[in-house]
């Protein structure tokens, strides 16, 4: 196991240098001035702009130049937001509870959905629930979230009148963030109807968020468990007289999640992907949303920290992942 | 003896194997989710041809008098605009139907980019062991780490928004993929013995790489290219929307979608038909990247 995860380990470490040098190249690769880039003003004096080009170390080789930016990260020095001249691993931080609470929430409600879904279509098979789950789990994967959300909120928001449109928790309820976990300091507040709105609020973009996960989770729970019940040991099993309930729940169910979990780790990138989208639809205070604004704010010391943070807790998660992986299966462990 | 020697020729005609296409038709066609799938795209493709003949208005013409109108089956709707107008008076039927081209372009220019550039990389760096492979799949392993959308959004950050830029993006996320299948797919069949065979009789490198091994890795790379289409079309609609896409006022779908975001709530339909374009469109191309994928795949061939 050592052996396994130091081999993993070996791996992460270029992959993290590719992505600083990926980030690091990208304020030189946007055309234009990289000192007017940073500072976020056009036309400085001449004098000025020699000033600052010394203090940022633009005057230094490249090299050099990059060495400085790495050792800065490894510091946890990202530089400022243009913005808000505040330093971005601060803000990067404020906001991140907001979007890890939503792909967590995602993330639950598309496995508590899509692997009894699964389960029951492989057990049923060529049912019309089986049907009906394998179409609609075709169609989940085929959807435009981003006008998923906009179609829920006509119907559940506009129509119905049951959630609110934007935000994470009314504008009524205002107390200290603690861990920045709207549902958990929400309850923590203990104002009446505060957690209740929380949860209101959460309700949509968990949906539209975990659309996609759900979708290809329930898929792959499916033709995982299909797989499985036709081994022998299920036969066994079955043969036995196990009740049918056990040998699908317990003999069957624990070889067809490995590949599931697979997939679960792999959704985790897709969900930031998607929480680009959903954030920005429903005006939900997270990283994502505030990626894409600082792309259209020109802030690109934000979006140059900001993206090296999302890639570096991608690559944690999809070693975590991993190591689960090996955790479950030694067969991955042992294989070379 | 005579006799035998017919029933003989007979027994050979009956197993003679069918033409390669016919058989693949003969399985795909037993999948009517599949077939469904490739009737539409079909129509998409029909009416991406002759949109401007089919389309009852101009794309760009903004009625002064009809802002919001709503589709003819709604009270105050119309036969003018069947499916309503925009917030600006366009008729939202026409720009459909011209976004098709758009989304049949992006997709297009999208698969014969990353297609090409990912064989290209995948089979040097499978005949090319060694340092140049590392290098090549350690880039692919990077990419991978960002979430695909978010790595296209880099990419038209530094580029800038526009409609080229978020395709040739959308290209660049698609590449690890294609790297990874293309290289395995080549090294598996480098050890075979018509590799060496051909080798042997003199065939030099390029010969042996595009005209020996790439046809027998094409199958796994079609079905990862349909679905890398419709995948194409969903993110270059997710670009539009984000305002980093095709700029308006382009009647391309997810750039419909964003410029009719305010009125969510205010006209529904100026949100709803976009967006059924869009996915109906994607899950026809999903439909039929799935049968080819089942048609192709000898493993599941009864």
């Amino acid at each position: 196991m050592l052996r396994f995860i130091l081999t993993r380990l070996s791996i992460l470490i270029p992959t993290f240098i590719g992505v600083t040098l990926l980030t690091f190249a990208m304020i030189r690769l946007i055309p234009g001035d990289p000192i007017e880039l940073l500072v976020g003003e056009r036309g400085l004096d001449p004098a000025r702009h020699a000033k600052l080009r010394a203090e940022m170390g633009l005057d230094r080789p490249v090299l050099e130049q990059y060495w400085h930016y790495l050792t800065g990260v490894l510091q946890g020095d990202l530089g400022k937001s243009i913005v808000t001249k505040q330093p971005v691993v601060d803000e990067f931080f404020t906001l991140f509870p907001a979007t890890v609470e939503l792909s967590i929430c995602a993330m639950l409600f598309a496995v508590a959905l899509g692997i009894p879904a699964g389960i029951l279509a492989a057990v049923r098979r060529g049912s019309v629930f089986d049907h009906s789950v394998m179409g609609a789990a075709l169609t989940g994967y085929s959807m435009p979230i981003f006008w998923w959300g906009l179609l829920l909120i006509i119907l559940f928001s506009g129509i119905l009148g049951w959630t609110p449109v934007s935000g994470r928790i009314s504008l009524l309820y205002f107390f200290e963030p603690v861990t920045g976990f709207m549902l958990i300091d929400s309850w923590l507040s203990g104002e009446s109807g505060a957690f209740k709105s929380a949860v209101r609020h959460l309700i949509l973009p968990t949906v539209v968020l975990g659309t996609i996960p759900l979708a290809v989770i329930a898929r792959q729970t499916r033709s995982a468990m299909l797989e499985v019940l036709h081994e022998d040991y299920v036969r066994t099993a079955r043969a036995k007289g196990l009740a049918p309930w056990r040998v699908i729940g317990f003999h069957a169910l624990r070889n067809a999640l490995i590949p599931v979990i697979t997939v679960i780790g792999l959704q985790v990138g897709v969900l930031f992907g998607g929480a680009v989208l959903t954030e920005t639809i429903f005006s939900w205070p997270g990283i994502g949303k505030w990626i894409i604004d600082s792309i259209h704010r020109r802030d690109y010391p934000s979006v140059q920290g900001g993206i090296l943070l999302i890639a570096t807790t991608v690559i944690i998660i999809n070693l975590l992942v991993d190591l689960v992986y090996g955790l479950i299966n030694p067969r991955i462990r042992h294989r070379r | 003896m005579n006799e035998t020697a017919q029933s003989m020729s007979g027994l050979e005609s009956a197993q003679a194997p069918p033409h390669p296409l016919r058989e693949f038709w003969n399985y795909f066609r037993l999948n009517r989710g599949a077939v469904a799938g490739l009737t539409f795209v079909a129509l998409v493709v029909f009416v991406a041809l002759f949109a401007d003949i089919i389309a009852p208005h101009d794309p760009h013409e903004q009625y002064r008098d009809h802002f919001l109108e709503p589709p003819v089956w709604e009270e105050s709707g119309t036969w003018e605009f069947p499916l309503g107008t925009d917030a600006v008076g366009r008729d939202i039927l026409t720009r459909i139907l011209h976004g098709s081209r758009y989304s049949l372009v992006i997709g297009f220019i999208v698969v014969t980019l990353s297609l090409t550039v990912g064989i290209a990389l995948g089979l040097l760096a499978a005949f090319f062991r060694g340092s140049f492979e590392a290098l090549v799949m350690r880039a692919m392993d990077i990419m991978l780490s960002m979430p695909s959308l978010l790595l296209a959004v880099v990419i038209v950050a530094i580029l800038g928004p526009g409609l080229f830029n978020a395709m040739l993006a959308i290209s660049v996320t698609y590449l690890p993929h294609l790297v990874r299948l293309t290289r395995a797919a080549a090294i598996t069949e480098l050890s075979k013995d018509y590799v060496v065979a051909s080798k042997v009789s003199g065939a030099r490198m390029p010969r042996l790489m595009v005209i020996t091994v790439l046809p027998n890795c094409m199958a796994p790379l079609i079905v990862q290219a349909t679905l890398s289409f419709s995948n194409a079309i969903l993110d270059a609609a997710a670009l539009g929307f984000l305002g980093l896409g095709a700029q308006p006022p382009t009647p391309e779908w997810g750039t419909m979608l964003a410029e009719a975001r305010e009125f969510v709530l205010r006209a529904w339909w100026v949100v709803t038909f976009p967006g059924v374009a869009i996915l109906l469109t994607v899950l026809a191309l999903n439909l039929f990247g799935d049968g080819l994928r089942d048609a192709l795949d000898p493993k599941l061939k009864r």
